[in-house]
């Protein structure tokens, strides 16, 4: 499962974090995960609650997550569009020429230290 | 309560871990390949003909990953060279942290080209740093020319795309020229190898980039 492996290497990077700001208990944790990044919300979550509680650093914290909007770009006709409601097929224009501009995101926004 | 702001992508600590072993490797001598492609794409298959195309011309040593068992491990083995079977426990891609612990568990003399067999999964393995020197994506024949397509991340990470199976080519319609453009339309930098293990046809192609690459560092 992806999201198992994902949630291991959030738990590492927070402690190399809190190693460097002297932080030794995390009290939440905000992630910024794009529409289209391929993660399964719910597996994410149920995979922190299984792993903050083997963590003295992370025990108890919640995780919050901020979704971002997948926004693709037409470089045939210079318009931008819903990536999940059409793929990488341009709705104005038919064109493939497109590239995703937002949505792919998967990143720690920000910790509570305590 | 505190909050600090850190906006860093998750896979940071794997990006250092790989770079490091990265590092480490090329001090010791030891060019590591990372093999990524969907399963049954001939993985195997084109690794132990490569060993044997370059027996006497290089050490090739094979590290294999999969979720549970060790028929590949097993297959590499009776050729004689070094492997060793790496049991992921369920993930679906290898990190820098597993690839160290995997080349831990194997004996080096130093000159070795590795080549790790990632899981067979087209979408996370793009995503983290092995810290191998290259990454190598296989799409077999069968698989079809819309690949590039379906798994654009694959494509753009990879320096050499080997298409495996070309003997079966006249009974798929696969168009090998839509799938050259298609792989040069993400990563016009791509070295591509169209090779058949079974008939050799491409093999030497590939077998000299390997070499001419590990010269490269």
């Amino acid at each position: 499962m992806h999201e198992l492996g994902i949630v291991k290497h959030v738990i590492r990077t927070l402690h190399d974090v809190a190693e460097e700001n002297g932080v030794s208990r995390i009290g939440s944790v905000t992630l910024e995960v794009g529409e289209v990044s391929g993660v399964v919300l719910e597996q994410l979550v149920d995979c922190w609650n299984y792993f903050r509680e083997k963590d003295d650093l992370v025990r108890g914290a919640p995780l919050f997550v901020e979704t971002i909007e997948a926004v693709t770009f037409c470089t045939a006709c210079e318009k931008t569009y819903g990536t999940v409601a059409h793929g990488k097929t341009c709705p104005f224009c038919g064109s493939g020429e497109t590239y995703l501009l937002t949505g792919s995101e998967f990143s720690i926004k920000q910790i509570e230290a305590e | 309560m505190k909050v600090i702001e850190l906006k860093m992508t998750v896979t940071d600590s794997n990006d250092r871990d790989a770079e490091t072993l990265r590092r480490e490797l090329g001090e010791r001598g030891i060019f590591l390949i990372n093999l990524m492609s969907a399963p049954g794409s001939g993985k195997t298959t084109l690794i132990s003909r490569t060993i044997t195309d370059l027996a006497g011309r290089a050490k090739i040593a094979v590290m294999e990953a999969d979720i549970a068992s060790d028929v590949d491990a097993e297959r590499i083995s009776a050729l004689g060279a070094e492997s060793i079977q790496v049991h992921t426990d369920g993930m679906c891609h290898m990190d820098a942290g597993m690839t160290r612990a995997g080349l831990d568990g194997m004996d080096f003399s130093g000159g070795e080209i590795v080549f790790l067999e990632n899981v067979g999964n087209l979408i996370c393995p793009a995503e983290f740093d092995t810290g191998a020197h290259r990454n190598v994506m296989i799409l077999s024949v069968p698989e079809g020319d819309d690949k590039p397509l379906k798994y654009p991340l694959m494509f753009q990470t990879s320096d050499a795309l080997v298409i495996t199976k070309m003997d079966a080519a006249p009974y798929f319609d696969f168009d090998l020229g839509a799938v050259i453009r298609r792989a040069k339309a993400l990563n016009p930098g791509i070295r591509i190898f169209p090779v058949s293990a079974k008939t050799g046809e491409g093999m030497s192609e590939w077998e000299s980039y390997i070499l001419s690459e590990r010269e490269d560092g």
